[in-house]
């Protein structure tokens, strides 16, 4: 643990080796609050700062396999790495551009489908009926369940000769070959689309859970008014409910977004180390440019590379939603 | 507010497939788990037609399941334990004090719950690999070395959290302790600690979960003698036949404990992870 424990500098002032009591003098003067977070800095320092300054100097160096037990003999590289991955000729930066594009629109698409999934549930189940209670429990469990464990599920169910979704579509809805012409679904065109459902399952009972919480908040009294005025269920969920959810959906999107965008796990434990390329994202793809070639420069570049897309993207989004939140 | 026709039916509709949709992975799972090997090789049945609880006890062996276990439960526990104490404090001064740096010391906290794992990951790889070949300090494949590494989620998640579960408790509270002669200290530890016990439990419950299914740092900085049950999982796909149902049931007992957890306490979760959300 005395990597953990290494004190902030910042906080103590004092740089002479003082005694017990004159310590406690000491921290006597430090106000309170740096006090209570100095294990807190310490650790951040240690955990984020450290790594990101590390992995932003390793994007500048020829960091292949040969250094990597002393990266510090690795050559400068300048540039090279982010003009290598981005240079859209090459193998490598048309490998990073599709990747791109696959994960957007996963991303689009699984986001969309468990924002409607969660707002359908949550505002459906606003009402009280028999077996309710029973129901929102199940719809946590998949958010409960950990992730690996429910992807390998779905792995299971979707294999092509013994798997339940062929037998589902195939067999009993005959939506689709079944025997030899039964669709394959963890290779091809398929497989993008069974990771967008098992994101998608994984993820909006996250979705419904925000929602139902944000129409706890709305004041029932603004309902009433809205049926005095003649407002029938649908005017009412479009005038009263949306507008009153807004302020959670602009945080629920956010998370969302950054999750799928990041997700590393869902097509990792579904295709295991090597991913059809119709469905590896983003975060695969670095891992395997990094761990299978052992070329780590190149990996922190494109770690780089990420890490300024979701920070613009985010700091535009929170600027348009500010923005908007002030107008209306 | 009552409501025409066309809602109640969507509400059967829509629940439903919702029911189905959540359902039928979880079904699978609990009927292949207690189907026997041949049973899952051939065409999916929806009833097992022989039932056995052999893959239950086939798991353990098959692959070293119970290390893993061990290995995740010390991991998970470990990072939890860790980030839930410090936070406390941190979250404590961020939720009572204003001073200088406290807004920059949340935004931090909470800009880098967004960054993506793979970042961190690649920079502690190499870290870990340069601290062992210079110190002899082993951080990577250990079990302190992952413990590390879910720290840079499981720590910014839990300041989050706990301020935010701390700031609904009445600031008169600690005032009236104080009053009685508690510093500042004594508040936190005899007041607000106690008055949010449910918030720390459930941030420690969520803390556990994510750590319990992590996947990407398990499977770069564990070796054969550290793996976690995450990794050791696809090990199962990795013998001549795949083990559909020894897969299953393992499944099922990793599960079992967190969905129990989460399930009990899922008030007081739902509670904290939308304070934070919807404030």
């Amino acid at each position: 643990m005395t990597t953990l424990t290494e004190p902030a500098p910042e906080v103590a002032p004092d740089p002479g080796p003082p005694s017990r009591t004159r310590l406690r003098r000491r921290l006597r003067g430090v106000p309170l609050p740096y006090l209570l977070l100095l294990p807190a800095v310490a650790l951040e320092l240690l955990i984020h700062l450290v790594p990101m300054l590390v992995g932003v100097g390793m994007s500048f160096l020829k960091l292949t396999q040969f250094f990597i037990r002393d990266w510090s003999a690795a050559p400068g590289a300048g540039l090279d790495n982010y003009r290598f991955v981005l240079d859209f000729d090459t193998a490598a930066g048309r490998a990073l551009l599709a990747s791109f594009w696959v994960t957007v629109r996963y991303t689009a698409a699984s986001v969309a489908l468990a924002w409607l999934l969660g707002t359908a549930g949550a505002v459906l189940m606003q009402r009280e009926f028999r077996g309710r209670g029973w129901l929102r429990t199940l719809f946590l469990v998949p958010y409960a369940l950990p992730m690996y464990a429910a992807v390998i599920t779905w792995a299971f169910m979707f294999q092509r000769d013994t798997g339940m979704v062929n037998s589902v579509l195939g067999d009993t809805l005959g939506l689709v070959g079944t025997g030899g012409d039964a669709p394959f679904w963890l290779i091809g065109d398929n497989s993008f689309w069974a990771l967008v459902v098992v994101s998608v399952w994984r993820n909006w009972p996250f979705a419904f859970l925000i929602i139902m919480a944000g129409l706890q908040n709305i004041p029932r009294d603004l309902y009433e008014a809205a049926a005095i005025d003649g407002a029938g269920w649908w005017r009412q969920f479009r005038s009263v409910t949306q507008p009153m959810l807004r302020p959670v959906n602009q945080v629920l999107f956010l998370v969302l977004f950054l999750w799928t965008f990041n997700d590393f796990n869902t097509p990792y434990v579904l295709f295991g180390e090597s991913p059809p390329k119709e469905a590896s994202l983003i975060s695969l793809h670095i891992y395997q440019s990094s761990f299978k070639t052992w070329n780590f420069g190149l990996g922190s570049a494109m770690s780089v590379l990420l890490l300024l897309f979701l920070l613009l993207v985010t700091a535009g989004y929170l600027a348009v939603s500010s923005r908007r939140r002030t107008v209306v | 507010m009552s409501e025409p026709r066309w809602v109640s039916w969507a509400r059967r509709l829509v629940l439903g497939f919702l029911a189905l949709f959540t359902l039928l992975p979880l079904y699978a799972m609990l009927a292949s788990a207690l189907k026997p090997l041949r049973d899952v090789q051939g065409d999916w049945h929806w009833i097992p037609t022989r039932l056995t609880v052999e893959p239950f006890v086939e798991i353990w062996s098959t692959i070293p399941l119970a290390d893993y276990f061990v290995n995740s439960l010390i991991v998970s526990g470990a990072a939890t334990v860790l980030s839930v104490t410090i936070a406390i404090f941190a979250a404590y001064a961020v939720s009572r004090f204003e001073f200088r740096g406290r807004n920059l010391f949340s935004v931090t906290v909470l800009s880098t719950q967004m960054f993506p794992g793979i970042l961190f990951l690649l920079p502690l790889f190499l870290i870990f690999v340069n601290i062992g070949n210079s110190t002899g300090v082993v951080l990577y494949g250990s079990r302190l070395g992952l413990v590390i590494t879910y720290l840079t989620f499981s720590l910014p998640f839990a300041i989050w959290m706990l301020a935010g579960y701390f700031a609904s408790i009445p600031k008169e509270l600690d005032e009236a302790a104080k009053v009685d002669g508690c510093g500042p200290l004594g508040a936190l530890l005899r007041i607000v600690v106690p008055a949010s016990t449910p918030g720390i439990v459930a941030v420690a419950i969520y803390a556990f979960m994510t750590a319990w299914g992590e996947v990407l740092f398990a499977s770069v900085m564990t070796d054969s003698d550290t793996r976690t049950l995450a990794v050791g999982l696809q090990e199962y796909s990795t013998q001549v036949d795949v083990y559909w149902n020894q897969v299953m049931a393992a499944s099922l007992v990793v599960s079992v404990p967190v969905v129990a957890g989460f399930l009990l306490l899922q008030r007081y979760l739902v509670a904290g992870l939308t304070a934070g959300a919807v404030k």
